[in-house]
């Protein structure tokens, strides 16, 4: 299934990097997101736009995933070319990828 | 007030632009006692440097008077407090016009205190050269003939002595946003400075708010996943703060909008890198291990923030030139409209590289098929789709140039483009250095 069935998102903006929050419906289903929403297959789904790498932080109480996307703004939202210079849409691009 | 065990604290604008109404909604029906107006983005407060050179008595925000008109009569009468870094760069005039406003609406008794000391640019320029800026590394030097402004972060402490006076309004320029939340809280509960767990406690309730409707339900819904009632009258949050540190976010009742464990959990990470080390001017702030719980309906508790001892710097934004971007839209519809699309970017850059511009750092997008996404394939052709190019220029001539080659479609390009649309902006970037925290000693006038 898609992550959208499982959790919502929101992306924010710091310097030139971009934090993204994936939050579980269900916090029982944690667990299953943190195994499959890996650093690597995370930058690979924004390839393109991710320049460097992808950090994250589990927040089990809050059945949440911290993201840190270094280089997808683009020089940072001030200087950016990028029609959505702060990368807010990038939250829902997450939606799209598969879980099992 | 003094006794009182609880505090109430609402939050009148999330950024410089944000809507008026749900600020009166919460003056009125909010029974707070301090309302507090977030209105500086990172680069707004060299563009109103620009300004106050050129008009010496102006950049300050530009819906600062008309904010006040419609809160500062509820306000005084409520015996509301309000807290605004609405001064941008030039704090002391804001303090002049809101007291000016005052004697027009006929408000007796109204003082503002003006908290002063974020400029730090002549500072910077003296001592400050050899800096490296925090994402490049290279020095602050590199960017010196182009500098517009550099303005410290402040703290909470700052606004301390302003929140001791008796002024009804306090303005300021640039001051960490979630401090702006913790400071009333220090003040009234007379946390500590080094009191580092209610510090991070603080902390919390300021990063919750300092967004204003983005908690509520202003940047939540998503149609049959998350739907938001009433978002078109979206109420904005308040917190009711107890001197422990923990809070309640909820809004006014019958307001738009929706507070949850979901919206908090959202606004809680947004913009957060390492959720255990949050740095503050006034404390390293540790959410990690952040609690949210329902506590009836649209009520949220907020529990278990805690902190470490703050950095010993101040971080510093500066704002610089950093040339201009040209930029034209034209859009195309119908069958075969992707590829009049492609057809026409690969004519613009022919030309633009003809012209001599083919060096410069540039965005080639069709909205529609892959600006936002460059690499998505889309499975079935749009019905319409919009040409968009960007690009980075030394000089506004060249910016022009860029924004013509789009325009000139219209006659010069594939069948049936419309709605051409052109700008040359002068870009204003931000970049960022740690400073020593006497570099920026805060100070307070009170006026009226």
């Amino acid at each position: 299934m898609k992550l959208r069935q499982l959790a919502h998102t929101r992306t924010g903006d710091k310097g030139n990097r971009s934090t993204l929050t994936v939050i579980a419906y269900d916090a029982r289903d944690l667990a299953r997101l943190e195994a499959q929403l890996t650093p690597e297959r995370v930058k690979q789904h924004y390839q393109g736009i991710v320049q460097g790498h992808v950090d994250r932080y589990t927040l089990p109480q809050l059945g949440a995933l911290q993201f840190v996307l270094h280089g997808a703004l683009a020089g940072g939202v001030t200087r950016s070319l990028a029609l959505d210079a702060h990368g807010k849409t990038l939250s829902s691009h997450l939606l799209n990828i598969d879980i099992e | 007030m003094v006794n009182k065990t609880s505090i109430r604290i609402g939050a009148g604008a999330g950024y410089a632009g944000d809507r008026i109404p749900p600020a009166v909604e919460l003056a009125q029906h909010g029974r707070l006692d301090y309302l507090v107006f977030e209105c500086l983005a990172e680069r707004t407060i060299a563009l109103a440097q620009l300004e106050r050179r050129q008009h010496p008595e102006k950049g300050f925000d530009p819906l600062l008077l008309e904010r006040m008109r419609a809160v500062l009569p509820i306000c005084l009468a409520q015996g509301t407090r309000i807290i605004s870094n609405m001064g941008a760069a030039n704090p002391l005039q804001a303090g002049h016009e809101v007291l000016r406003l005052a004697t027009e609406l006929g408000l007796r008794g109204v003082k503002v205190a003006v908290v002063q000391g974020d400029d730090v640019l002549h500072r910077l320029q003296q001592e400050g050269l050899d800096l490296p800026l925090i994402d490049s590394g290279a020095p602050l030097a590199s960017l010196q003939d182009r500098l517009i402004s550099a303005n410290a972060y402040l703290g909470a402490d700052a606004l301390l002595p302003a929140l001791q006076s008796d002024a009804q309004v306090i303005l300021c320029g640039r001051v960490a946003d979630p401090a702006m939340f913790l400071a009333p809280l220090m003040h009234h509960f007379g946390w500590a400075l080094d009191d580092w767990q209610r510090l991070g406690q603080g902390i919390l309730v300021g990063h919750l708010l300092e967004c204003a409707g983005q908690i509520t339900g202003g940047y939540f819904a998503d149609p049959g996943f998350k739907d938001v009632p009433n978002l078109a009258r979206l109420g904005f949050p308040l917190a009711e703060v107890q001197a422990d540190g923990s809070t309640v976010i909820t809004k006014v009742a019958g307001s738009g909008g929706c507070v949850t464990v979901a919206t908090c959990t959202e606004q809680l990470l947004y913009e957060i890198e390492n959720p255990a080390r949050y740095l503050q001017p006034d404390v390293v702030a540790d959410f990690s291990q952040v609690q949210l719980k329902a506590d009836g309906t649209d009520r949220v508790r907020a529990t278990h923030a805690s902190g470490q001892p703050r950095p010993d710097t101040l971080k510093v934004t500066v704002g610089y030139h950093d040339g201009y971007i040209g930029e034209g839209q034209i859009s195309y519809a119908g069958p075969g409209c992707v590829a009049r699309g492609q057809l026409a970017l690969a004519l613009v850059r022919q030309r633009l590289q003809d012209a001599g511009l083919g060096q410069h750092e540039a965005r080639y997008e069709l909205i529609g098929v892959n600006s936002l996404m460059p690499q998505t394939q889309v499975a079935t052709e749009p019905t319409e789709v919009r040409l968009r190019v960007a690009v980075r220029t030394p000089t506004r001539h060249e910016a022009l140039l860029v924004a013509n080659e789009v325009e000139a479609l219209y006659t010069n390009g594939p069948a049936s483009g419309g709605g051409a649309t052109k700008s040359v902006r002068e870009v204003v970037a931000a970049a960022a250095v740690l400073v020593p925290r006497e570099w920026a000693p805060a100070h307070v006038t009170v006026l009226g």
